[in-house]
């Protein structure tokens, strides 16, 4: 085995160990908050029509 | 909806003032970028075009054909940059061209647009960590030779460093846009100036002792090798080098100002993209053979380029520069193709499983997550051609929407009705111009990929049915109006 099926190696077990950290925070976060909480994002507003009434145009 | 004050010290510190937001505000996506994310986020999904697969265009109409097709595909991208410009900045939303379809059109229109989107960025997401992973491949050949068949031939060593791109990236997307885009924008960068160093390289090559690197056009360029007909064919791979621009507007409800940022970062996006394109097709046809560009298999005709040329710092650049593009550009998809599935999970086209924000990174985790296998899965098992096709086609569906939903928005809401961040000139020049363009593109893509965008129209008829008889009864349909504006002309 040489250096670079080392790093093929390495490589694949970086990549396991990011996805497993990525679920794992995903679960955990799930457990911590109400999923009432985690989708309440509401779509953007329209924040220059917001200021030109507040300026009153 | 929360208001937690932004901040621009970067992700740890805004995941600190989120989390000091009032208990049971809303947990929504953070307002922290300008207009150089925007410009990191259009040009950092584009510019891997310019290393590779417009070459195919030579292929197909020789390189005056395939100039051509840069200035015709260029036209076309001016006018998606304008028209995205005016109605993003007024549909500040998360979702782009999703959300305006909703708005000027209606749901079975935004539910086509929210999966043009996901499918071409996530197909051309794939496409970018397989390209990624190959070349480390030919760098690990080029400094190794001796490494052994298992590291220079095999398919699971580049496997290996694919799905490490894959992985790394969507972790930072996972983590916080702030970050995501601000890498992309040294990347990006670094890429982009590979091309202008390898531009001034070959204007003074001899003088820095480096005469193979002369550019030799009076030699090299012939007529139409094709006549017309291959010009119209080259249309297709004009588009690998714009493909993307327009997902700058999945940055619409994570920028500071819409208004400013939107049409600031798209169109210097643009103009930059504009150049790029005309550098990479100077340079490559001024070294290389018109037969030897179009029909390269060397995965990247620009790094080709320095290759040839006996230059091995040109080389090491050029290398950097084409990773880079496809790190950079993976990076974006991601990024946009879950903002989209999780624009379309809050308004209940998808489960609104998908629609939740992360509360500490203010990411749309579970879309992130969701796309991963999706994206490996192409990315390992279908070959790069195929991927980049498919992502082309749903791109072309996009654009061919976006004059009909300009011609709409400015019926319903004309100039004054209501504040526009930004707005295009020449209505309804651009979007007349798009269509026709868009029209003879097809007709291009026909030619070389019929079946598979047969196929792919298949596909979107099939969902649409789908969407229509079983998903539509659990859409919002008195959410789908979400802009603070006055009613359109009308109605």
């Amino acid at each position: 085995m040489n250096v670079w099926q080392i790093l093929e190696y390495a490589a694949w077990a970086v990549s396991a160990l990011l996805l497993l950290w990525m679920v794992a925070d995903a679960w955990k976060v799930g457990q911590q908050f109400s999923e009432e909480q985690l989708l309440s994002s509401k779509e953007g507003v329209d924040e220059l029509f917001a200021a030109e009434q507040k300026r009153g145009h | 909806m929360s208001s937690s004050p932004p901040s621009r010290s970067g992700d740890t510190d805004m995941a600190d003032v989120a989390a000091t937001q009032p208990k049971g505000a809303n947990i929504n996506l953070l307002k922290v970028l300008g207009p150089v994310h925007v410009w990191a986020l259009g040009v950092g999904i584009v510019l891997v075009g310019e290393f590779m697969g417009w070459n195919y265009g030579v292929g197909k109409g020789g390189a005056f054909g395939a100039l051509i097709a840069a200035w015709v595909i260029g036209l076309l991208y001016t006018c998606v940059a304008m028209i995205d410009s005016e109605v993003t900045s007024t549909v500040a939303a998360a979702g782009g061209q999703y959300a305006q379809a909703k708005h000027t059109i209606g749901p079975l229109m935004a539910f086509n647009v929210g999966l043009y989107l996901v499918l071409a960025y996530t197909m051309l997401e794939a496409a970018d960590v397989q390209v990624a992973g190959q070349l480390v491949q030919i760098g690990v050949a080029r400094i190794a030779p001796d490494a052994g068949d298992a590291v220079l031939t095999s398919a699971h060593f580049w496997w290996a460093f694919t799905i490490l791109s894959l992985m790394c990236l969507a972790w930072l997307n996972y983590r916080g846009v702030f970050m995501t885009l601000t890498v992309n924008f040294i990347i990006t960068a670094c890429a982009f100036a590979s091309i202008i160093i390898l531009f001034f390289g070959t204007q003074f090559a001899t003088a820095l002792g480096h005469a193979d690197a002369q550019l030799l056009h009076h030699d090299l360029l012939t007529d139409l090798p094709y006549g017309w007909l291959g010009v119209v064919a080259a249309l297709h791979f004009g588009i690998w080098y714009y493909l993307g621009i327009e997902g700058t507007c999945q940055a619409a409800e994570e920028v500071r100002s819409p208004g400013r940022a939107l049409p600031l970062g798209t169109m210097t996006g643009i103009i930059t993209l504009l150049i790029a394109a005309a550098l990479t097709w100077y340079i490559a046809c001024g070294l290389l053979p018109w037969e030897y560009v179009g029909w390269d298999l060397e995965l990247a005709p620009l790094y080709d380029a320095a290759k040839i040329i006996s230059w091995p710092t040109m080389e090491v650049i050029l290398f950097i520069g084409t990773l880079f593009s496809a790190i950079a550009s993976a990076n974006g998809c991601i990024n946009d193709a879950a903002r989209a599935w999780f624009s379309m999970g809050r308004d209940r086209y998808l489960p609104v499983w998908f629609a939740a924000v992360h509360p500490r990174y203010r990411t749309p985790f579970r879309s992130i997550i969701f796309l991963i296998p999706i994206a490996a899965v192409f990315a390992l098992k279908v070959p790069l051609a195929q991927i980049i096709t498919f992502s082309i086609l749903s791109g072309l569906l996009n654009y061919t929407f976006m004059p009909i939903n300009v011609w709409l928005f400015r019926k319903m809401w004309p100039l004054g009705s209501i504040r526009r961040g930004f707005e295009h000139p020449f209505h309804p020049v651009p979007a007349v111009v798009l269509m026709i363009l868009c029209v003879t593109t097809f007709f291009a893509v026909y030619l070389g990929y019929g079946r598979q965008l047969l196929a792919m129209m298949l596909f979107y008829w099939i969902v649409s049915l789908w969407f229509h008889f079983r998903r539509y009864q659990f859409v919002r349909r008195a959410d789908q109006f979400t802009m603070n504006w006055p009613k359109p002309v009308g109605f």
